[in-house]
């Protein structure tokens, strides 16, 4: 499949979002790609239900909350989205415009690309386990895409939050056999999943194994056994098909640097008269940028995708006119 | 201005010295950061990730950890029960002066 639009916007965090807005004033169409298969970046990862006091106009607002009015407010622009995939290369083609593939093949092409990444990446936080790497997609899944794939299989899941306690709940009806590995004997997450959890221990459907690692990989090829380190017992082996380590996600820069940018300190160089990268027609907006003097707040990258989207447009149509107009005066037109 | 005297180990076992003052509301994690050690603090210092984990390998009555934070770290690598602190829940107080930290490691 491939995807054709003016600007193509790496990352559907706030500022992402929004330049959505700005660019539609222009009559520019824009898609979104992000790694996370929701759109909202830090804000709908990392922190939702906390209060954001510094947006112009909301005296406090959930960051979710503040996602789904940008969402709302670009809904007249038609954005394409791109969900649960990572921006992997980028290529110049002949007719000047850029060509984007993702991890998983889809292209995208634009004459404009707006990274607006942030702190890069979401992706799964995999433990330090030694030769985790040899066994990835042969038995350790660092995300649970569908539970079928356990069905009558053996499964270790790690980990203390609500992802763990909710899978294992899930899958102690489609595994033949599930223990869960925690740290500590006390949980985090909802009440009422760590009780199921404690049940199904009891009655023999899981097993819970708690002041506890997985600390080591066994087998050939394939995953074969984990090694499980007991504070007190010490280490014991157990015979598994599949280990899933659930622990979050965290960002990680990924892809942004393999693209030619200046990069210092995990951010893009740009320049503050339109946030042009070294490359033309590329840009960073948001907290993937830095310049002298770079803050990074929600309100900065407002400001830059609104300054960004003019010299696009200039990049895009080098001969047209552009007036400026307040949308009180023009209103939002957005597109069919 | 009040001072305390702190000791940081980087990842690298070398020992960094600061001066921290009381007076400024700051949290280990900023202190971490105002001298360019390598510590994230993705969050912010709201105990929402965990990437400004450390060690205290000093004698400090520390207060107590809050369930956010023992939340944190259960997200966290290579953390030992003993000695494990988010170092944004680590407010910088008068008692602090002596204290020894080490950064953790970072999972690769
Ligand atoms: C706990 C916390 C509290 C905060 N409080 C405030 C506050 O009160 N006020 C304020 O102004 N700011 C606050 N911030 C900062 C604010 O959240 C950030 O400035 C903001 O999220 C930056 O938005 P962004 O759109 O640039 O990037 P992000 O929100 O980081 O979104 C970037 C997106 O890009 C995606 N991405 C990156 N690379 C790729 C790739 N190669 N392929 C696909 N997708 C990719 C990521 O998955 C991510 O979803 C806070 C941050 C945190 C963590």
């Amino acid at each position: 499949m491939m995807i054709e639009t003016d600007i193509l916007i790496i990352g559907a965090g706030p500022c992402g979002l929004f330049a959505v807005f700005e660019a539609g004033l222009l009559k520019l169409r824009c898609h979104l790609i992000d790694s996370l298969p929701q759109p909202g970046g830090q804000l709908t990862e990392i922190y939702p239900k906390k209060p954001i006091y510094d947006i112009p106009g909301y005296p406090t607002v959930l960051a979710g909350e503040l996602v789904e009015k940008l969402m709302e407010q670009i809904e007249p622009f038609k954005p394409g989205f791109t969900l649960g995939e990572r921006a992997e290369t980028i290529e110049k083609m002949e007719d000047g415009r850029f060509k984007l593939t993702s991890n998983k093949g889809t292209v995208h092409v634009a004459p404009v690309i707006a990274s607006a990444g942030g702190l890069g990446c979401f992706e799964p936080r995999k433990p330090p386990i030694g030769n985790i790497g040899e066994f990835e997609d042969k038995g350790v899944e660092y995300i649970i895409k569908d539970p079928e794939f356990y069905r009558d299989k053996n499964v270790v899941i790690a980990g203390g939050g609500d992802s763990a306690l909710d899978w294992t709940i899930f899958l102690a009806d489609v595994a033949s056999e599930v223990t869960l590995v925690h740290r500590r004997s006390s949980f985090r997450g909802a009440l009422d999943s760590v009780e199921k959890v404690m049940e199904l221990n009891e009655a023999g459907k899981i097993r819970l194994i708690t002041e506890a690692q997985v600390v080591g990989l066994e087998g050939n090829g394939k995953l074969e056994s984990v090694v499980i380190k007991h504070k007190k017992v010490g280490e014991m082996k157990k015979g598994t098909q599949h280990f899933v380590p659930l622990f979050g996600l965290a960002p990680k820069l990924g892809p942004i640097a393999e693209w030619g940018l200046n990069i210092t300190k995990n951010a893009i160089e740009v320049d503050t008269l339109d946030y042009s990268t070294n490359v033309p027609g590329i840009y960073a907006i948001g907290d993937i940028n830095t310049y002298p003097g770079k803050l990074k707040l929600i309100l900065c990258g407002f400001h830059e995708g609104t300054l960004m989207v003019q010299s696009a447009f200039k990049h895009i149509y080098p001969d047209k006119k552009l007036s400026f107009k307040y949308t009180t005066v023009q209103g939002v037109n957005g597109f069919e | 201005m009040s001072i305390v005297n702190i000791t940081i180990i980087d990842r690298e076992g070398e020992k960094h010295k600061v001066e921290a003052p009381t007076d400024m509301n700051m949290n280990l994690m900023e202190v971490c950061k105002s001298y360019e050690l390598p510590v994230e603090g993705t969050c912010g210092g709201m105990a929402l990730c965990s990437t400004c984990h450390v060690y205290v390998r000093s004698e400090h009555g520390l207060s107590e950890m809050s369930e956010d934070e023992e939340d944190m770290l259960d997200q966290a690598f290579f953390v030992d029960d003993d000695l494990s602190r988010l170092g944004c829940q680590i407010p910088i107080t008068d008692d602090l002066e002596g204290l020894i930290v080490e950064l953790a490691p970072t999972a690769e």
